[in-house]
């Protein structure tokens, strides 16, 4: 199985990788673009076969390490 | 008494504290290695600032996950000190030893340069040789310290008056001209709810001696040893 994590800054935590990327945007004369957010994309191999197992432990690893609680959000994607 | 210093792959000021704790304020220093799960010996802990992996994921992410760090969050739960500075106080927090977070600077640089801050806490260990209110000059150097804290967290803080530090003009002007990376509030450093607990972005063990242009951090130091020598005696 291979899972997918993506980690986002949530709405209101300041993020200026994003914004710097939208004003280069802007400069570029993309002026449709009314907000960038920059997050990360982290890819696994898994080797369990039990995609409800593989999601709790996920969601626990996105907890404890991948994902910072108090400032990211994160989504799963398991295929 | 003798100040343990964490050292961790990337620590790059590990030195620098080891050599103000035991040079400038005459006290018994030790390194541990981030593997290390013992503290036997030890009185107090310094985690010091550098980059530890790389900053990899976030940073102080993956060091707050070394063997040493379950001995560090005992440590400090007994409520003996424990000084994160820089990325020790990153550390910290993502360890959930401190509350919030420190995210990338408002401006995107990395700011290496001297600091004004503002005492906002002379209650404790670490700040009782500052007045409250007293300004002090701590050189900054980071590109993640812009601090963070959802706003119970922030009014907790401020209601049990946990800011130990905040960023300042010269005069002590708390304000967003003198906010150098976008703290909530100006934070430069935060106190637990015990107070044994310190973790700041400025490096006051780059203030130590005179030699360095400024002797402001060593006070801080020196506080977090008497107050040692106090307790033991």
């Amino acid at each position: 199985m291979k899972a997918k994590v993506t980690v986002t800054f949530k709405h209101g935590v300041l993020e200026p990788q994003g914004k710097a990327i939208l004003h280069a945007l802007h400069n570029l004369g993309y002026a449709g673009v009314d907000n960038v957010r920059v997050g990360k994309l982290i890819e696994m191999d898994l080797n369990g076969a039990d995609p409800d197992k593989a999601k709790k432990d996920l969601e626990a690893m996105c907890q404890e390490l991948l994902a910072n609680p108090v400032i990211e959000n994160y989504a799963i994607e398991i295929a | 008494m003798t100040i343990g210093v964490v050292v961790f792959p990337g620590s790059n000021c590990d030195h620098d504290v080891y050599h103000v704790i035991k040079h400038v304020c005459g006290e018994d220093a030790r390194f541990l290695w981030h593997k290390d799960r013992e503290l036997s010996g030890i009185d107090g802990l310094v985690l010091p600032g550098g980059f530890s992996y790389g900053d990899y994921l976030r940073c102080g992410a993956i060091a707050r996950v070394s063997p040493i760090m379950a001995e560090v969050r005992r440590f400090a739960e007994q409520g003996r000190p424990v000084l994160g500075i820089c990325n020790g106080f990153q550390v910290l927090v993502e360890a959930g030893i401190l509350p919030g977070a420190l995210v990338h600077n408002r401006d995107q640089h990395f700011i290496c340069r001297p600091m004004h801050l503002r005492v906002a806490s002379a209650a404790s260990p670490y700040t009782q040789g500052y007045a409250k209110g007293q300004v002090v000059n701590f050189p900054i150097a980071h590109a993640d310290g812009n601090y963070q804290a959802l706003p119970d967290t922030i009014q907790e803080l401020e209601d049990n008056d946990r800011v130990a530090f905040r960023y300042a003009r010269p005069d002590g002007t708390v304000d967003d001209a003198a906010n150098p990376n976008g703290s909530i509030h100006n934070i430069a450093g935060i106190l637990n709810a015990g107070r044994n607990v310190l973790g700041l972005m400025p490096h006051p063990e780059r203030a130590a001696e005179p030699e360095l242009g400024c002797t402001d951090g060593r006070a801080l130091f020196m506080g977090m040893i008497s107050n040692l020598v106090e307790h033991s005696a």
